[in-house]
């Protein structure tokens, strides 16, 4: 089975929704393709339409889901690329039911907006139960977990941390605590720079603020361990210096968030500092593809809408059209600077774990036996950090900060795949179609 | 209106949720473990969007099943790995 587009959007977030949606309204023959059941990525999950307006973010989505449902876009749910069968020809695996189909579809033009997940830093306790990403804790929420009198701390840094406290509050949890990393003159600096330049933005923070008013917001703190029975049941938290236990059922944390690379660097997507490099159209160095949203920079819900519409545009050749929204584009990469100033990790967070800490879960790999290894490749051969199910995307970027090792690689099936799949792709192979693995020639 | 009730069991104890709860949820409502790591310790959902495998359970009988990226149904047995 396979399928062929003009324009290929891979991840349903706000960026890939709003560049399908845009392309689709031009006339082109658009699929959009996400891991998840129904569209709207992490910031619109379990939103509704009826009910959106009542929620952080809901107006955009509302309008957002409306023009996706009116527009001839073709989306394709629960479906997960596995690898790149051929420039021009991705190969999925859908979820049906207990079944799962492996297709290749083909496009003429790709859009990636794979988006970003949460860093996690590991320190003495994380691998509790109950100890969660903040992000993640928030999507839990959204699928019904109920935080009902659940006493959360928070901790880590970035604007993630209130708008996650404020979601808890509202929801019924009993927030005993925010603690923001960062010191108090970069946020205060931070926060000047918001009001004057993105007022939406500040007014967003302010009124997460105000949700949550009854639980004290620390910054030069950070969690130093988190203890428990089998479960999380109390966090220590070092505060201007001082520590303080505090006794608590959820930890939630948020270290700021990373690109899913993984898909870009397969296709052979120049990387520049971590993030996708893309020219003003939002093409990346492969030709005809285009990378959008938290790929090329974390800035958030708003870059993601605007880049996800100029390689919408472009990806369509209205590149008038494209180039009219460069101001907004600007301004909106302004930001996502300032969050990766005002929030970078300070070198104190490297000295969290003790020996007998796990960094790699998938694994159980401490930090001893990594501290005592010089590269990630070492550490992968020598102790199987980063070999498990998650394939290093949980200790990958810990490693990077702890050890300052490069973690990056990627190479094909790049999520776990199915016997049944990897079998398709050596019949193929054997069958004379695939030559050579195309994307392990770099 | 009042949601849809579901029942399913997690290792075996009955549980009723609202339609719509992911498996995830469900587990850490219940307080069970997900899974056990390779030296034995319980686990639990991390990162909620199908990115760190911590959340593995086994549903129906079929095993390593993300149950963040899946909703409760009604009869679903589910079990730590």
């Amino acid at each position: 089975m396979s399928a062929h587009f003009d324009i290929f959007v891979a991840g349903a977030g706000p960026g890939g929704i709003a560049a399908a949606v845009t392309a689709a309204e031009s006339g082109k023959r658009v699929c959009l393709l996400d891991a998840n059941p129904t569209p709207g990525g992490q910031i619109w999950r379990g939103l509704r339409l009826e009910t959106a307006r009542n929620y952080p973010h809901g107006a955009e989505f509302a309008a957002w889901q409306s023009r996706l449902a009116a527009s001839s876009v073709e989306i394709l749910p629960n479906t997960q690329v596995v690898d790149q069968a051929a420039p021009n020809r991705l190969r999925v695996e859908l979820e049906s039911g207990s079944e799962t189909q492996t297709t290749d579809i083909e496009f003429n033009r790709l859009i990636l907006a794979t988006g970003a997940r949460e860093r996690f830093l590991p320190f003495p306790g994380w691998t509790l139960p109950g100890v969660m990403g903040a992000g993640g804790a928030q999507a839990l929420v959204k699928s019904g977990l109920d935080p009902r009198g659940k006493r959360v701390v928070l901790a880590g840094t970035g604007p993630l941390l209130l708008a996650v406290a404020a979601s808890f509050a509202r929801a019924g949890a009993k927030i005993e605590g925010i603690f923001e990393q960062a010191p108090l003159s970069r946020l205060a600096s931070f926060a000047l720079r918001t009001m004057l330049t993105h007022p939406g933005k500040f007014t967003e923070g302010a009124r997460y603020r105000l949700k949550t008013l009854s639980a004290a917001y620390r910054c030069n703190s950070w969690v130093k361990r988190a203890e428990g029975r089998g479960r999380v049941e109390s966090v220590t938290v070092t505060i201007a210096g001082k520590e303080r236990t505090i006794p608590c059922d959820w930890l939630a944390c948020a270290w700021h968030l990373v690109p899913n690379l993984d898909l870009p660097r397969l296709i052979g997507c120049k990387i520049d500092s971590g993030y996708v490099a893309v020219d003003a159209l939002q093409q990346s160095s492969i030709p005809n593809v285009f990378c959008i949203g938290e790929l090329t920079g974390i800035g958030g819900l708003e870059k993601a809408l605007i880049e996800g519409q100029i390689a919408g545009h472009a990806a369509a050749n209205r590149e008038a059209e494209a180039r009219a929204l460069a101001p907004h584009r600007r301004s909106q990469q302004n930001f996502a600077q300032q969050l990766d100033q005002t929030f970078a990790l300070r070198p104190e967070l490297r000295t969290l774990p003790t020996g007998q800490t796990i960094v790699c879960r998938c694994e159980d790999v401490r930090h001893s036996a990594l501290a005592a290894c010089t590269s990630w490749r070492q550490a992968k051969l020598h102790t199987r950090c980063g070999m498990g199910p998650c394939q290093g995307r949980i200790c990958g970027p810990a490693a990077e900060f702890l050890y300052n090792w490069q973690s990056a690689d990627s190479r094909p099936p790049i999520f776990p795949a199915r016997v049944s799949t990897l079998a398709a792709s050596a019949d193929e192979a054997s069958a004379g179609q695939i030559t050579q693995c195309p994307t392990a020639s770099r | 209106m009042q949601p849809e009730v579901l029942s399913i069991t997690i290792n075996g104890k009955p549980l009723s949720v609202p339609a719509g709860t992911s498996v995830a949820a469900a587990m850490l409502m219940a307080g069970e473990p997900c899974r056990h790591s390779v030296t034995g310790e319980p686990r639990a959902p991390l990162c909620g969007m199908g990115i760190c495998m911590e959340c593995r359970v086994t549903v129906n009988g079929l095993p390593h099943q993300r149950s963040c990226q899946l909703l409760c149904a009604s009869g679903m047995e589910v079990v730590t790995e």
